[in-house]
């Protein structure tokens, strides 16, 4: 692939490394797509960085403030892009080009454990692997939506989209909750299917080019009023539903290019959200085989400085937040260790001998082997959940922190181990967002919208929920409601379009039911 | 940098000034720009203008952390604005700091405001000359021989006298056919200007008032700054008698003394006479006081002005503060002179808030 305005070629002497270490990669048994590295100057590499590593990703200012950003504090040298690397089939990695070589080996080695768990690990196995031109095919539809309907107008809405691109059913790509229904297949559940290949007809295209090749047809607006009347009369969503984004493209009264727009900003969140989904383990995993790599195959000895440096740097954590490399690489030598020495099992979980428990050694030495499993088939939740230890914690100094109203100020909370892992599994848990459901596209039966925050013990934060509510407003037309708790009172936040009020409700149940009965 | 970037990157900017421009009066009147005034950009702190999103408030949550300490001790880091703590890496919403430069900050300021722009007074701003080589002429040095002209001439000349064969262009000039760069002097105006900041330190001026003149001359600064190459800045203070201090000593002195206004606009008169004549300067000056002048010496005051110092100026502003103390009738004499010269402007400043009235008042007059 040419960038054109990029020169990325690789060096020789990083062409021999990079051979070198695929090698030794290999001999570990990792398993990737084939890596191509970039070489590109800080600069460049700020700007891939800013586009959350596509070159070619869509036009937008957030972008510009991501760079701006990066660019500062790495000209402040308060922090520098070590490694990025895109999920894809080849897999890209940039190499900054003004590394040292003993940092350019340690990102290679880094890159492949990344690129060993894109392949591999079950929570990738949805997204697709031809992401950078499918990023670069949303790009040009956007452009060319600017070119039609202006840069303002298409900018206004692509900021309302962005506020809720995370309001997506992240498990929705393992279960069946319905009936497939394409993307872009608008169509009203029970209108028969439309047979569009008679009217048009559909070209050939690669998987990743099919929706850019043959767009959907423009729906004509009485169809429209049709479907919306048609499904005025039922009740929907029949049960919550997780994906407020489908269920806005699917209902909301958008044009074609807004419709098209949200599918894309949906397309690249379900794109991205298993790399937030296995932080942990991923970063884990592509620690461990850069310092297994590293230490055991590639460095010299007058790197061994450097290599320290910069890998403890990497390592590095601090009272408030967890890193997740740290977190990943410490838990899985645990595991690796426990493996090779058999402390797992029912036998070792019932042992009440401390001291025999000290010296269990069993020398199973399936360390590995196990290792590998678990990058295969957890996420950072089943990870956390299956292997994070009291002893563990212990060693690590682990402990919960929470929020005191009074001071205005976090304080440690506890260093109980059942305390610690809830605390994490928590803001791991939907990434540590709310969670949304649409509960009524019809509410009180005036197409009014009605969200439900499922209330977990934490409150929203409210203004910024305001917000969000008149960007959903906007896009649904129609005044839109959210059911919440707030000081442990069931609230209703709604926003009309013109202004915002909050009320308490009696009970949520009495509501569900009278909406019910329309 | 990719051109790409550099788009989004505008665009972003865009949204910054706009934002900016729509918080300019708080801005203003919270002096919050100043202390983050580097040599010649401000940073701004901007509320974050990351699209909103369903987020978890601050109320019973928390986190993971690693370290010692015991439980109920605080966190040692420090606050960083809203940052939530989070296992991972995830951004929490900080908030976001933009460099401005000084000139962006004026133009915004002016947008804003809707002030018009300083017109350099007369012919005294012609400084320097510049050569600029605008022309053609026949001779000349080789090393400004026009080569495009020169062969065209050439051709021309050729066709005319039948010696060109198409078949086999040679061009080959002689003397006549050769043109060479020519140059013109063109004036480059080069103004200068200087604001003379004149404040009253008498007992009766409080430490919020003195704040209150730092807001301003700040904004002054920052719009004459716009508008003139070189902008040099002078200082006095006054109690009964006037000295000329730096800015620091400006800002930080309190004296305990009477109030003798027109010692300051003798000493700004000399200073002007002595070191910017009006023949070659803009000279700005804006004089802070909560309005309390000794009587006696009011006439003398006037005098000075009418007579000596606004002939010579481009602007002279009276701020006046109001102060638990001060009768606050300074105002009146100067407004009087303020009819029969239109270079004198009288503000009343009764506390934060009217700064930005003030800035329009003082800087609406595009002098």
């Amino acid at each position: 692939m040419s960038w054109g305005f990029y020169n990325t070629n690789l060096p020789p002497h990083l062409r021999v490394l990079k051979d070198e270490i695929e090698g030794y990669a290999r001999e570990y048994g990792l398993d990737f797509f084939e890596t191509i590295f970039e070489v590109v100057d800080a600069d460049d590499l700020n700007e891939i960085a800013a586009y959350g590593g596509f070159p070619t990703r869509y036009p937008h200012w957030s972008f510009g403030m991501q760079y701006e950003e990066l660019k500062k504090s790495y000209e402040y040298g308060l922090s520098k892009i070590y490694e990025m690397v895109i999920n894809n089939d080849p897999c890209y990695a940039y190499l900054m080009r003004c590394n040292h070589t003993v940092d350019q080996k340690l990102v290679m080695a880094h890159v492949y454990g990344h690129c060993d768990f894109f392949k591999n690990n079950a929570y990738f196995a949805h997204t697709s692997r031809k992401m950078m031109d499918e990023i670069a095919n949303h790009a040009a539809r956007i452009r060319r939506y600017v070119e039609r309907f202006g840069e303002d107008e298409v900018e206004a809405f692509m900021d309302k989209c962005l506020s809720i691109d995370d309001l997506i059913d992240i498990h929705s790509v393992a279960i069946k909750r319905r009936d497939d229904a394409s993307k872009y297949d608008f169509t009203a559940l029970d209108e028969p299917e439309r047979t569009e290949t008679e009217d048009t007809p559909r070209f050939k295209a690669k998987g990743y080019m099919a929706d850019y090749i043959n767009p959907r047809p423009e729906n004509k607006p009485s169809d429209a009023e049709e479907t919306k009347a048609a499904s005025r009369i039922l009740h929907f969503p029949e049960r919550p539903e997780k994906d407020v984004l489908l269920f806005l493209i699917e209902h909301a009264p958008m044009k074609n290019w807004q419709r098209d727009i949200l599918s894309i900003i949906r397309d690249e969140a379900y794109y991205f959200f298993p790399q937030a989904q296995t932080k942990i383990l991923n970063e884990g995993w592509a620690s461990y085989w850069h310092s297994t790599i590293m230490t055991q195959k590639v460095l010299e000895p007058s790197e061994v400085i450097d290599y320290a440096d910069h890998h403890s740097g990497t390592m590095a954590t601090s009272s408030r937040r967890l890193n997740p490399y740290k977190l990943g690489i410490e838990l899985l030598r645990d595991i690796e260790r426990r493996w090779n020495m058999g402390q797992f099992g029912p036998e070792w979980e019932n042992c009440d001998d401390m001291e025999k428990k000290r010296t269990w050694d069993k020398q199973l030495g399936l360390g590995r082997q196990k290792i590998f499993e678990v990058r295969k088939i957890h996420n950072d939740i089943t990870f956390i959940d299956t292997f994070l230890t009291p002893e563990f914690c212990k060693e690590h100094n682990l402990f919960s922190f929470s929020y005191q109203e009074q001071t205005k100020n976090y304080v440690i909370e506890s260093r109980e181990f059942h305390k610690i892992k809830q605390r994490l599994l928590f803001s791991l848990t939907n990434f540590g967002k709310p969670w949304i459901y649409v509960i009524d596209g019809n509410h009180r039966n005036r197409g009014e919208l009605l969200l439900r925050h499922e209330h977990h013990g934490i409150d929203l934060k409210l203004d910024e929920a305001r917000d969000v509510l008149a960007n959903l407003q906007y896009i649904w037309a129609r005044p839109v409601h959210l059911e919440t708790v707030c000081d442990g009172q069931p609230t209703l936040l709604s926003f009309d379009g013109s202004e915002h009020t909050q009320q308490t409700i009696g009970g949520t149940d009495d509501r569900k039911t009278a909406a019910k009965t329309k | 940098m990719g051109q790409k970037i550099e788009q989004d990157l505008q665009r972003f900017r865009k949204i910054v000034r706009g934002k900016v421009k729509s918080n300019l009066s708080k801005y203003i009147s919270r002096g919050e720009m100043i202390g983050k005034k580097g040599n010649d950009y401000v940073s701004i702190p901007l509320p974050s203008i990351n699209p909103p999103q369903f987020r978890f408030g601050k109320k019973n949550s928390g986190g993971v952390g690693v370290g010692p300490g015991q439980p109920g001790q605080p966190l040692t880091a420090p606050q960083d604005g809203e940052g939530e703590p989070q296992a991972g890496d995830s951004p929490g919403g900080h908030i976001l700091e933009v460099d401005l430069t000084l000139e962006e900050l004026a133009d915004i300021l002016g947008e804003e405001l809707a002030l018009p722009r300083i017109e350099p007074r007369g012919q005294k701003n012609i400084v320097t000359e510049k050569d600029k080589y605008t022309s053609i002429r026949s001779v000349g040095p080789e090393s400004l021989r026009h080569f495009k002209r020169t062969f065209k001439r050439a051709l021309k000349r050729q066709i005319a006298a039948g010696t060109y064969d198409p078949q086999q262009p040679v061009v080959i000039p002689v003397r006549e056919d050769k043109q060479y760069r020519s140059w013109k002097e063109v004036p480059k105006p080069d103004s200068v200007a200087v604001i003379i900041y004149m404040m009253d330190v008498s007992g009766s001026m409080t430490d919020e008032q003195k704040e209150i003149v730092r807001i301003e001359a700040f904004w002054i600064d920052t719009w004459i700054k716009r508008h003139y190459n070189g902008v040099e800045t002078v200082y006095i203070i006054h109690d009964a008698v006037a000295q000329e201090v730096d800015e620091h000593t400006f800002y930080h002195t309190r004296e305990s003394g009477g109030t003798k206004i027109s010692s300051a606009y003798e000493l700004c008169h000399k200073i002007i006479d002595a070191r910017y004549p009006p023949s070659q300067w803009n000279v700005y000056a804006f004089h802070f006081s909560d309005g309390d002048n000794w009587g006696d010496d009011v006439p003398k005051c006037k005098d000075l002005l009418h007579h000596h110092l606004l002939p010579k100026l481009n602007l002279f502003g009276y701020g006046q503060v109001e102060s638990p103390y001060g009768s606050g009738e300074f105002a009146h004499h100067v407004f009087e002179l303020a009819e029969k010269h239109e270079n004198v402007v009288v503000s009343h400043i009764p506390d934060r808030d009217a700064i930005v009235g003030s800035i329009k008042e003082f800087l609406g007059t595009g002098r």
